[in-house]
C-alpha cells in the first residue's frame, strides 16, 4: 500500500462481495466456536459433579463400555441430563429466534408471549392431573401450545397491526396460563416443590432417558424443517410484500415455521418445563456475536444449548442449594429483558 | 345503563351519570358486597348448617363446623380489606399514570413488595409483622418508581404500552428473584406459594390488626386526592392551569397507592388484576369523577376479591384455590380485552 500512492478504489460490487465474504467467514467462525464451547460444556458437565471422573472414563461410558461406578453416575444420571440440557436449549433457542425474526420484534419470543406457558399448562395437566404417558403428554403439550399461538395471533389481529399488541396480549394470556399451572399444581395430591418448580420455571432435576427421547426426536425432525426455511425467514424480515416479491410463499412459510417452532417448544417444555427466558435470550445474544447478515437460527440454537448447560451446572454446584436451571436463567434473563426495554425506549423505537 | 345512548355517544355518555343512577349503583354494590360477605362466611370447603353458622358468629366453637366458620370470619374481613385496598390502589394508579393498563400486579408493584419481604426475612431475619409491612411498602415504592422510570424513558413519555411492558418484565424479574431467595431456605419455603401467588387463607384478627392502621392511612390519602386526580385527568398543563401542583398531587396519590399495595401484599402476597378490572367496571357504572370512582372502586374491589375467594373455596372442594389464581383467571381475559379495544391509546 505504501508504494502505491494513488490506488483506485475498488468497484462497489467488489466492496459488497468482500463484506459479504468477511461476514460469512465471521459467522462460520462464530458457529464453530459456539459448537466447540457447547461440546466443552457438555463434557465438563459429564466429568464434574459430586465425584470427578477422568475424561477417558467418561468417553468409555458414552461409547457404551462398562466402567465401575462411572456407568451409573455418568451413564444414568449425568448423560441424560446433559443431553436433555443441550437438546432443550437448542430447541428453545431455535424456536425463539424463529419467532423473533418472523414477528420482527425481540420481545415476541415464545416465552414472553405465552406459548411456553401454554405448553407448560398442557403438560402439567397431562402429567399431574391426568397421569398420562409420555406420548400423550407431548401431544397435549403441542396441542395446547398451538392453540395458544393461534389464540394470541387471532386476538392480536385487528386492522392487521400485530407487533406490540401481540406482545401485550401474549403477556396477559401467559399470566393466565401460569395461574392455570399453579392451579393444577395445587390440585395435585400434595404440593411437591420439585415438581412445581419444573412446571413454573423449568428444571432438569431427575432427568431420565424416557423424558429425553421425545425431545431429541422432535429436534431431529423439526430442526431441518426450520433450517430449510432459513432463507425465506430472512427474506420475510424485509416485510411480507418484499418477501413475496422475492419469491417467498409468505403464508405457507409462516404456517410451516410456526408449527415447527411451536412443536420444538412443546416437546422441550414437556421434557424440562418452560426454562425461563432461554428462548428470549438466545436470539439477541446470537445476533450480537454473529454480527449482521446471515441466518441466526444455528447460532441462536447453540447459544441456547450453552445457556442451559452452563446455567444447569451453575445451579447445581455453584451454590449451597441446588437451584433448578429455570431459576438461574430467570435471574439472568429478566434484567436483560428490562435492559432491552430501556434501550428500545431510549432509542425511541416503536417496540 | 342505557346501551342505546352509550352506543351513540361512546365517550361522553359515561363521563358522568346522573346522581340518582350513581346512588342506585352504590346501593347495589353495597348490597352485593354484603351478600358476598354472608356467602363467604357460609360457604367453604366444608359444608356447614345454618344453625352452626349462627352459633359460630355468636362466638361458639364447640364443634368442628363451628370452628371452621370461626376461621372464615377473619378471612372474610381480610378479603374485604385487601380487595378494597387493591381496587382503590388500581383506580389511583390509573388516574396518576393516566394509563388504562395500570394495576399494582401488572406494574410489578406487588411483586416488588413480595421480593422485599422475602429478602428481609431471608437475609436480615425480619420477623415482626409490622416490620413486614414497612419493608413491603418500601419494596412497593421502589419498584413503582423503577417501573415508572423505565416506562417513561424515551419519546412519548409513559405510554400505556411501555409501562405495561416494563411492569411485566420487572414482575418476571422479581418473581425469579423471589424463587431464588426462597427456595434454599426450608424455613420459609413452606410459605413459598404465598409470596408467588397470594391468597387470604390463614387470616387472623391479629394479622388484620397489624395491617389495619396502614390500610386506613392509605385509604385516607387516596380518597383525599380524588379532587387532584380529577384535575390531573385533564392533562398536566390544564391541571397546572387550574392551580393544581401537579408533581405534588401525583406524588401524594401515588404514595397512597403504594401504601395500600405494600400493606396488602405484606399480609396476602401478590394478588394481581383486581386493581385492573375494578376501576374499569366502576367507570362504566358511575363515570369518571374520581370523587365517586374511588370509593366505588374500593367497594367493588372488596366485592370482587371476596367473590373470588368464595369461588376458589367452593370450586375445588375439598381443596382450596388461592385467590391470586382466581383473580388472574378472571382478570387476564379482561386485560386482553382492554388491550384490544381502542381505549389503550388514551384515558
Amino acid at each position: 500500500m505504501s508504494t502505491v500512492v494513488l490506488s483506485t478504489p475498488p468497484p462497489p460490487t467488489e466492496l459488497v462481495a468482500r463484506g459479504r465474504a468477511r461476514r460469512a467467514l465471521r459467522r462460520r467462525a462464530v458457529i464453530v466456536l459456539l459448537a466447540a464451547l457447547v461440546l466443552v460444556a457438555f463434557i465438563v458437565t459429564l466429568m464434574c459433579g459430586q465425584t470427578y471422573y477422568p475424561l477417558d472414563a467418561v468417553l468409555r461410558v458414552v461409547i457404551g463400555e462398562q466402567v465401575p461406578g462411572a456407568t451409573f453416575t455418568v451413564g444414568r444420571l449425568r448423560l441424560p441430563r446433559a443431553v436433555l440440557a443441550m437438546v432443550v436449549g437448542f430447541s428453545f433457542g431455535l424456536a425463539g429466534v424463529t419467532f423473533q425474526t418472523m414477528l420482527r420484534n425481540p420481545l415476541a419470543s415464545p416465552d414472553v408471549i405465552g406459548i411456553s406457558s401454554g405448553a407448560s399448562a398442557g403438560a402439567a395437566i397431562a402429567i399431574v392431573s391426568l397421569s398420562l404417558g409420555e406420548t400423550q403428554v407431548s401431544v397435549i403439550a403441542i396441542a395446547a401450545a398451538l392453540a395458544v399461538a393461534l389464540l394470541v395471533y387471532t386476538l392480536a389481529f385487528t386492522d392487521g397491526v400485530v407487533g406490540t399488541r401481540l406482545v401485550l396480549i401474549g403477556i396477559g394470556i401467559a399470566s393466565m396460563l401460569d395461574s392455570v399451572v399453579a392451579y393444577v399444581l395445587s390440585q395435585a395430591a400434595e404440593w411437591d416443590l420439585q415438581e412445581a418448580m419444573r412446571w413454573l420455571t423449568g428444571s432438569l432435576n431427575g432427568t431420565t432417558w424416557d423424558q429425553t427421547r421425545p425431545a431429541v426426536i422432535a429436534l431431529a425432525v423439526l430442526c431441518p424443517v426450520l433450517l430449510s426455511h432459513a432463507r425465506n425467514l430472512s427474506a420475510m424480515q424485509l416485510g411480507d410484500d418484499t418477501a413475496s416479491a422475492l419469491g417467498v410463499r409468505v403464508e405457507r412459510t409462516r404456517l410451516t415455521v410456526i408449527v415447527a417452532a411451536v412443536g420444538l417448544i412443546a416437546f422441550a417444555t414437556a421434557a424440562a418445563g418452560p426454562i425461563a427466558f432461554v428462548a428470549f435470550l438466545s436470539g439477541p445474544i446470537a445476533a450480537r456475536i454473529t454480527g449482521p447478515g446471515g441466518s441466526l437460527l444455528v447460532p441462536a440454537g447453540l447459544v441456547g444449548s450453552l445457556l442451559v448447560l452452563v446455567a444447569d451446572f451453575t445451579g447445581q454446584y455453584a451454590f449451597d442449594t441446588r437451584f433448578p436451571v429455570g431459576v438461574v436463567t430467570g435471574v439472568l434473563g429478566a434484567p436483560y429483558l428490562v435492559y432491552l426495554i430501556i434501550r428500545t425506549n431510549r432509542a425511541g423505537g416503536s417496540l | 345503563m342505557k346501551p342505546a345512548t352509550a352506543r351513540r355517544l361512546p365517550d361522553a355518555a359515561v363521563v358522568r351519570r346522573p346522581a340518582r343512577v350513581r346512588l342506585l349503583w352504590l346501593l347495589v354494590a353495597a348490597l352485593v358486597l354484603a351478600a358476598l360477605m354472608v356467602a363467604s362466611v357460609a360457604f367453604g370447603s366444608r359444608n356447614v348448617g345454618w344453625s352452626d353458622i349462627w352459633a359460630a358468629i355468636g362466638g361458639a366453637d364447640e364443634s368442628l363446623e363451628q370452628a371452621a366458620v370461626g376461621k372464615r370470619i377473619p378471612r372474610t374481613v381480610l378479603a374485604v380489606l385487601i380487595g378494597a385496598a387493591l381496587g382503590l390502589a388500581g383506580a389511583v394508579m390509573q388516574g396518576v399514570t393516566r394509563n388504562p393498563l395500570a394495576d399494582p400486579g401488572i406494574l410489578g408493584v406487588n411483586m416488588g413488595a413480595s421480593l422485599a419481604v422475602v429478602t428481609a426475612v431471608a437475609f436480615f431475619g425480619l420477623s415482626s409483622p409490622t416490620g413486614y409491612i414497612w419493608v413491603a411498602m418500601a419494596g412497593a415504592g421502589l419498584s413503582a418508581v423503577f417501573v415508572y422510570g423505565v416506562g417513561t424513558l424515551g419519546r412519548g413519555g409513559a405510554t400505556p404500552l411501555k409501562l405495561a411492558l416494563s411492569g411485566a418484565a420487572t414482575s418476571a424479574a422479581f418473581a425469579s428473584l423471589v424463587t431464588a431467595v426462597v427456595l434454599p431456605r426450608n424455613d420459609i419455603a413452606g410459605s413459598f406459594r404465598l409470596w408467588q401467588i397470594g391468597g387470604v387463607g390463614g387470616a387472623s384478627y391479629e394479622r388484620i390488626g397489624h395491617v389495619l392502621p396502614f390500610l386506613a392511612t392509605g385509604f385516607v390519602i387516596c380518597l383525599l386526592s380524588a379532587k387532584a386526580l380529577n384535575s390531573l385527568a385533564l392533562g398536566e398543563e390544564l391541571a397546572a392551569g387550574l392551580g393544581e401542583r401537579v408533581a405534588v398531587a401525583r406524588g401524594v396519590a401515588a404514595l397512597g397507592a403504594v401504601v395500600l399495595c405494600g400493606s396488602a401484599t405484606a399480609v396476602a402476597g401478590p394478588i394481581g388484576f383486581v386493581g385492573l378490572v375494578v376501576p374499569h367496571a366502576c367507570r362504566l357504572l358511575v363515570g369518571v369523577d374520581h370523587r365517586w370512582l374511588l370509593p366505588f372502586a374500593a367497594l367493588l374491589g372488596a366485592a370482587l376479591l371476596t367473590a373470588a375467594d368464595v369461588v376458589g373455596r367452593v370450586v375445588a372442594r375439598p381443596a382450596e384455590i388461592d385467590v391470586g389464581i382466581v383473580t388472574a383467571l378472571i382478570g387476564a381475559p379482561f386485560f386482553v380485552w382492554i388491550v384490544r379495544s381502542q381505549k389503550v391509546r388514551a384515558l
